[in-house]
C-alpha cells in the first residue's frame, strides 16, 4: 500500500523500533526560545548530560522581547533573567543564539525558514506549539513540552507513538481578496479545535499548491488550533525556489541530491488517509473569529451567532461563555464590531508578504482615531527588508507604530498586551480569553482585514474601504 | 517521575470545554526560570472569580479534575501540567486531550483519562451531589470506579508501565545510545548543521 507524505518522512527518523515500544524518532533540527528551555537545562546540569548536537540546535530570543528601545535592558526583571538565562544555557552548552538586537533575531518559526534551516523531509521539534508552521517544507514538526525539550537536547531523538494520517483537500482557486490565513481560519471553523487531534493534516489540492511559501506557513502554523499534531504540505517548485541560495540549503552537487530526494516526498496516488475534510476555495470570503478558541470563527459578512442555535450542547455553552467574554450581542453583524487595538505580526503573519499585504491597505490611508495599531515584523531581517522597501514608512505615514522584531502582543509575555475590556484584530493565532492580556478580547483576522480594520475602527476588510 | 499506580481522592466538576492552557496557567506565570510555585498560577485569572469551582469549600483538597472535552489544547507549555501537580491534582479525567498537554502529563506522572461525554457527565453530577464522593483511578487495571460506577479507559501498555514505574525517558533512550549513533552515520549529507 502507497504512503503518504507523512508516512515517508516518519519512516524515514525511526532510529529503533521494537514491538510494544514507541518508535524512537531523530531529530534533524531544535530550535529553542528562552520560555521553554531553562527548566530542560537544569535538568540537563542535574544529571550531568551534555547537548548531543548543539550543531543540530539553535536559539532565539522572542517571547519576552520588548519591541522598542531595545538598548534598554529589559524592565521586567523575571523576563530579563529569563533572557539571560538562555544566554547562559547557550554558552554553557555551546549552542548558537541571536539574541535580541542581533539582525538574525526573530521569533523562532520565521528565522528556521529565512536562514534555510527547515528544508522538506527533515524533523523539526520546539518547545513551541507553533512549530508545525516549519510543515510548509514537507518537514514533520511539532510541538513538545519541556521534559521533552530535555529529551532532545540529550538524545537528538524522542519517543514517538506514530500520529494517523488526515487530509484536508482545498479544491478550486482563493478569491481575488482571500488569504491563507482566511483559509486556515476556514478550515479550523469547519474541523473544529479538536478536529485534527492525533493527527497529521496534509493540506493538498490546486488552492494549497497556489500558495506561497509564506501563506503555506500561514497556514501550517495553525493546524495545532485544529488539535493536529502537524500540519504539512508537499515540497514541489515554490518550496525549491524559495529555499534556493540561502544561507543553510544545500550547494551545488548537494542542491541538486537533495532536490531529488525532495521530489519523492509526496503522497503516494494510493495512499489511504484515516481521515479526509474537502473544502471548496471558491467559495471562501474573509474570516474573522468572534469567539475565544480559533474555532469559533464565521465568514466576515455574517454576524455574531446566536449560543441557541448550536445543537451541541457543549458548543451551545461554550458559545454563551465565549460571547459573554467577548460582550457580544447575538445577531449583530460582524462588520459592526468595533475595535480598539490592531495587531499585525506573529508566526502566524509576520513576515514579508503579510507586510506588504497590509502596507497595501494602508497606503494613502489613515488608522482612525482611537485606534492603536502595533506592527511588529516577525524578525530584524524581515524587519530591514520591510524597510528597503519603504514599507515603514506608509505604516508611520498612516500612525501606526512600527516596532522591533519578537512575539510581541501574540502572547503579551513582553509590555505589549491589551487592557481589560480592550478589542483587538489580530493577525496572530489565538483568541484565548486573556491571551493578549487580562481581560482583552481578540478577534482573529488577516493582515489584509487587520489593516482595515485599523483605518474604519470596525472589523472591515479591504473590499468594503 | 513520581509512580501512578492507584490513586484515591476526590473530583472537582470543571464543566467547561476547550479549556487551553492559556487557561490553566496563563503567560505572565511562564517567565519563571525554576519548575516550582506554579501552584499559584493554576487557573489564576479565572481563580479571580469567587465562585469559580476551585474556589468553593466543598472541593478543596480534591485531587482529581474532571473537566470537558479538549482539555489542554493549544500552546506547548509544560507549565500547565506542573501547575495542576503543584495545586494536588493527579489526575485530570476529559473526553479528549490536546496532544501535546497528554504528551506532557504522561512524562510528568499526572495522569490524562480518556473517558466518553456521557461518563464524564455521570461524573459531574455524582460528585456535584456529593462532593465527599471517593473516585479511585486504577492505571493497573485501567478503570475509573466512583459511586458504583465503572468505567474502564485506554491507555497503551508502554505509556501505562513507564507511570507505574515511574521511569524517566531519557535514561530509557540512552540505553540505544548505539542505534543513535549508526543512525547519524546514514543520515543525508546535505542536511544542515547550525554551527
Amino acid at each position: 500500500m502507497g504512503r503518504t507524505l507523512a508516512d515517508k518522512v516518519y519512516d524515514a527518523h525511526v532510529v529503533r523500533r521494537a514491538e510494544g515500544e514507541p518508535d524512537l524518532l531523530y531529530i534533524d533540527l531544535h530550535l529553542v526560545h528562552e520560555v521553554t528551555s531553562p527548566q530542560a537545562f537544569d535538568g540537563l546540569r542535574m544529571a550531568g548530560r551534555k547537548v548531543r548536537r548543539p550543531d543540530l540546535t539553535i536559539a532565539t530570543e522572542d517571547h519576552n522581547v520588548p519591541t522598542q528601545n531595545l538598548l534598554a535592558p529589559i524592565a521586567d526583571p523575571v523576563s530579563r533573567t529569563q533572557v539571560e538565562t538562555l544566554r547562559k544555557n547557550a554558552a554553557e552548552f555551546g549552542i548558537r543564539l541571536h539574541p535580541m538586537g542581533d539582525e538574525g533575531q526573530g521569533i523562532v518559526h520565521v528565522i528556521g525558514p529565512q536562514l534555510g534551516l527547515t528544508q522538506p523531509g527533515m524533523t523539526v521539534v520546539c518547545g513551541d506549539s507553533h512549530t508545525s508552521t516549519h510543515g510548509a517544507f514537507g518537514a514533520l514538526a511539532f510541538g513538545i513540552g519541556t521534559s521533552e525539550v530535555e529529551h532532545v537536547l540529550a538524545t537528538q531523538t524522542l519517543p514517538q507513538i506514530k500520529p494517523k494520517n488526515m487530509a484536508v483537500t482545498v479544491n478550486g482557486t482563493l478569491p481575488v481578496g482571500v488569504t491563507a490565513k482566511d483559509l486556515i481560519l476556514a478550515i479550523i471553523a469547519k474541523i473544529g479545535t479538536g478536529g485534527g487531534q492525533g493527527h497529521i493534516i496534509e493540506y493538498r489540492g490546486e488552492a494549497i499548491r497556489g500558495l506561497s511559501m509564506e501563506g503555506r506557513m500561514t497556514v501550517c502554523n495553525m493546524s495545532i488550533e485544529a488539535g493536529a499534531r502537524a500540519g504539512m504540505i508537499a515540497p514541489d517548485e515554490t518550496t525549491f525556489a524559495y529555499l534556493k541560495g540561502r544561507p543553510h540549503a544545500p550547494k551545488g552537487a548537494e542542491w541538486d541530491k537533495a532536490v531529488e530526494y525532495w521530489k519523492s516526498l509526496r503522497t503516494d496516488d494510493d495512499a489511504v488517509f484515516d481521515k479526509e475534510v474537502v473544502i471548496d476555495a471558491s467559495t471562501l470570503t474573509p474570516y474573522v473569529t468572534w469567539g475565544t478558541n480559533p474555532g469559533q470563527g464565521l465568514p466576515l459578512s455574517e454576524s455574531v451567532p446566536d449560543p441557541a442555535s448550536f445543537e451541541d450542547p457543549i458548543e451551545r455553552q461554550a458559545a454563551e461563555r465565549a460571547l459573554e467574554y467577548m460582550g457580544l450581542t447575538p445577531g449583530t453583524p460582524l462588520r459592526d464590531i468595533k475595535i480598539d487595538t490592531v495587531f499585525v505580526g506573529s508566526c502566524t503573519n509576520g513576515r514579508i508578504e503579510d507586510l506588504r499585504a497590509v502596507a497595501e491597505v494602508l497606503k494613502g490611508r489613515k488608522v482612525a482615531d482611537g485606534v492603536r495599531m502595533l506592527i511588529v515584523p516577525g524578525s530584524m531581517k524581515v524587519k530591514a527588508q520591510a524597510q528597503e522597501e519603504g514599507l515603514d514608512e506608509i505604516f508611520k505615514a498612516a500612525g501606526a507604530e512600527w516596532r522591533e522584531a519578537g512575539c510581541s502582543m501574540c502572547l503579551a509575555m513582553n509590555p505589549d498586551k491589551l487592557s481589560p475590556g480592550e478589542r483587538s484584530a489580530s493577525t496572530s493565532n489565538r483568541n484565548f480569553e486573556g491571551r493578549q492580556g487580562p481581560g482583552g478580547r481578540t478577534h482573529l483576522v488577516s493582515p489584509a482585514v487587520a489593516a482595515a480594520t485599523a483605518v474604519t475602527g470596525r472589523l472591515t476588510a479591504p473590499a468594503d474601504l | 517521575m513520581e509512580a501512578f499506580t492507584v490513586h484515591t481522592g476526590r473530583g472537582v466538576p470543571l464543566r467547561r470545554s476547550n479549556v487551553d492552557t492559556d487557561q490553566i496557567i496563563p503567560a505572565v506565570w511562564l517567565k519563571q526560570v525554576s519548575r516550582t510555585g506554579f501552584e499559584k498560577g493554576l487557573f489564576s485569572a479565572w481563580r479571580q472569580d469567587p465562585s469559580f469551582v476551585l474556589n468553593q469549600p466543598q472541593y478543596q483538597g480534591a485531587t482529581i479534575l474532571i473537566a470537558g472535552p479538549d482539555f489542554g489544547t493549544g500552546s506547548s507549555r509544560e507549565h500547565a501540567v506542573w501547575a495542576l501537580q503543584q495545586y494536588g491534582f493527579r489526575v485530570v479525567i476529559s473526553p479528549r486531550f490536546g496532544d501535546i498537554f497528554r504528551n506532557n502529563a504522561t512524562k510528568m506522572g499526572l495522569l490524562p483519562v480518556v473517558l466518553p461525554t456521557e461518563t464524564v457527565e455521570t461524573l459531574w453530577e455524582t460528585v456535584e451531589r456529593d462532593p465527599a464522593t471517593e473516585i479511585t483511578v486504577d492505571l493497573e487495571a485501567r478503570q475509573v470506579r466512583a459511586a458504583g460506577l465503572t468505567a474502564g479507559f485506554d491507555i497503551d501498555d508502554y505509556t501505562r508501565w513507564r507511570l507505574m514505574e515511574g521511569l524517566d525517558d531519557i535514561g530509557l533512550t540512552l540505553r540505544h545510545a548505539d542505534e543513535i549513533a549508526a543512525y547519524e552515520q546514514r543520515r543525508a549529507s546535505w542536511l544542515p548543521v547550525t554551527l
